[in-house]
């Protein structure tokens, strides 16, 4: 789906650019990004490093256990397929209390971090797992308690009061991350999105 | 009031979080710089893996906002997404919310800018930016960084998500902010 909505964008994109006769500005803006894309992956190296290392930290203290512990009826009920003191649930603790206290650069590391860890407990390495879309689901969902970037722009457009549109967006936040959690949940077991389950030889395999 | 304590708490966010992880740390006797070094070791590949897909989308969404076709595809949507009520101004946030996060925010001040930050357009565009995410990006990212090809029900569930979440932002603004 993904590959269609991506041709879509570009081709559609270039037509329209060509009818509209600013098919050079198109081109420049195509070339333009490829370069931003760059430069901002690697603005995001030393933030990354920081985070990283940051987590390294609260994981070699316990700090990460400690707090999957705690979160952990929640964690297995979400994630039933992820083992409860796995890696994986730490980072995407981590990512998600990132997202909620809208921490936007700290999330990201977290969120790849957690995406690596859960690439481990995957048997088809080209295949999404239900854990991997459950957290994505959740993740683009948004789940935070304080848009700061956006009463930031309010702000900066004159208004008054712009926190009082914090209430609403809870309220909508949270409704959109049950609708996704409800979402992931029922898709991932329809037929054509199921995953083959691995004879019992595999599973040995694996386990080796 | 209250944008003073927000203020107060995305400042303190961070430091907090940070000295309060490295002072657990040596708590705990962990070797607090070591740990950190290993730990950041992986910064580099990990944010050098997202370059492809990141590229990708990039290109895609700048082909895609420069030639015109998104106010095209907003002008399409706008008589479909009239029928269910939705205040024309707010479309382009729609569309445009999923495939990029500093093109919504220029919606989002645009808006605020055209019908003044405390209309109900603006107020409701600022509930959708702020319940939903980027998710074209968010998948294209974290799955090309560990080479998913297979998404499966992914993109459904999500969209599915930002669907209830704009839908909630309209109505619940209009309850909270209406006339």
């Amino acid at each position: 789906m993904l590959n269609l909505i991506w041709a879509f964008l570009i081709i559609f994109g270039f037509l329209i650019g060509a009818i509209n006769g600013n098919i050079e500005e198109v081109t420049a803006a195509a070339i333009e990004n490829a370069k931003l894309a760059v430069e901002l992956a690697f603005g995001l190296v030393g933030v990354m490093a920081m985070w990283l290392g940051i987590m390294k930290i609260a994981e070699d203290s316990g700090l990460i256990k400690i707090i999957s512990k705690a979160l952990k009826p929640v964690m297995v009920l979400l994630f039933p397929d992820v083992p409860p003191e796995h890696p994986a649930m730490g980072a995407m603790i981590m990512n998600i209390s990132a997202n909620i206290l809208g921490l936007g650069n700290a999330a990201t590391p977290f969120g790849l971090k957690a995406m690596e860890e859960l690439q481990k407990l995957n048997r088809k390495k080209d295949t999404a797992t239900d854990a991997m879309v459950t957290f994505l689901a959740i993740n683009t969902s948004s789940v935070t308690l304080i848009p700061a970037s956006t009463i930031a722009i309010l702000s900066a457009a004159g208004a008054k009061n712009p926190t009082e549109i914090i209430g609403p967006t809870i309220i909508a936040t949270t409704l959109s991350t049950t609708a996704a959690i409800i979402a992931a949940k029922t898709l991932q077991r329809l037929p054509r999105y199921k995953v083959e389950r691995a004879k019992r030889g595999e599973i040995r395999c694996y386990l080796k | 009031m209250l944008l003073k304590i927000i203020d107060l708490l995305s400042k303190f966010a961070i430091p907090f979080m940070v000295v309060g992880i490295i002072f657990f740390g040596m708590q705990r006797k962990v070797k607090v710089y070591e740990s950190f070094v290993e730990g950041a070791k992986d910064g580099f590949t990990t944010a050098i893996r997202i370059i492809p897909s990141f590229v990708a989308m990039l290109v895609a969404i700048g082909v895609f906002r420069e030639s015109g076709a998104m106010d095209l595809l907003v002008s399409l949507f706008s008589p479909i997404l009239k029928i269910f009520n939705v205040p024309k101004e707010i479309i382009p946030m729609i569309i445009m919310r999923p495939l990029s996060g500093s093109g919504s925010q220029g919606i989002l001040s645009e808006l605020a800018k055209t019908f003044g930050p405390e209309s109900l357009v603006a107020r409701t565009a600022a509930v959708m930016m702020g319940s939903s995410e980027t998710t074209f990006y968010i998948l294209a990212i974290y799955f090309g960084s560990i080479s998913i090809k297979k998404q499966r029900h992914a993109l459904p569930a999500c969209l599915f998500a930002d669907l209830v979440g704009f839908v909630s932002a309209i109505y619940i603004s209009r309850l909270f902010f209406g006339v």
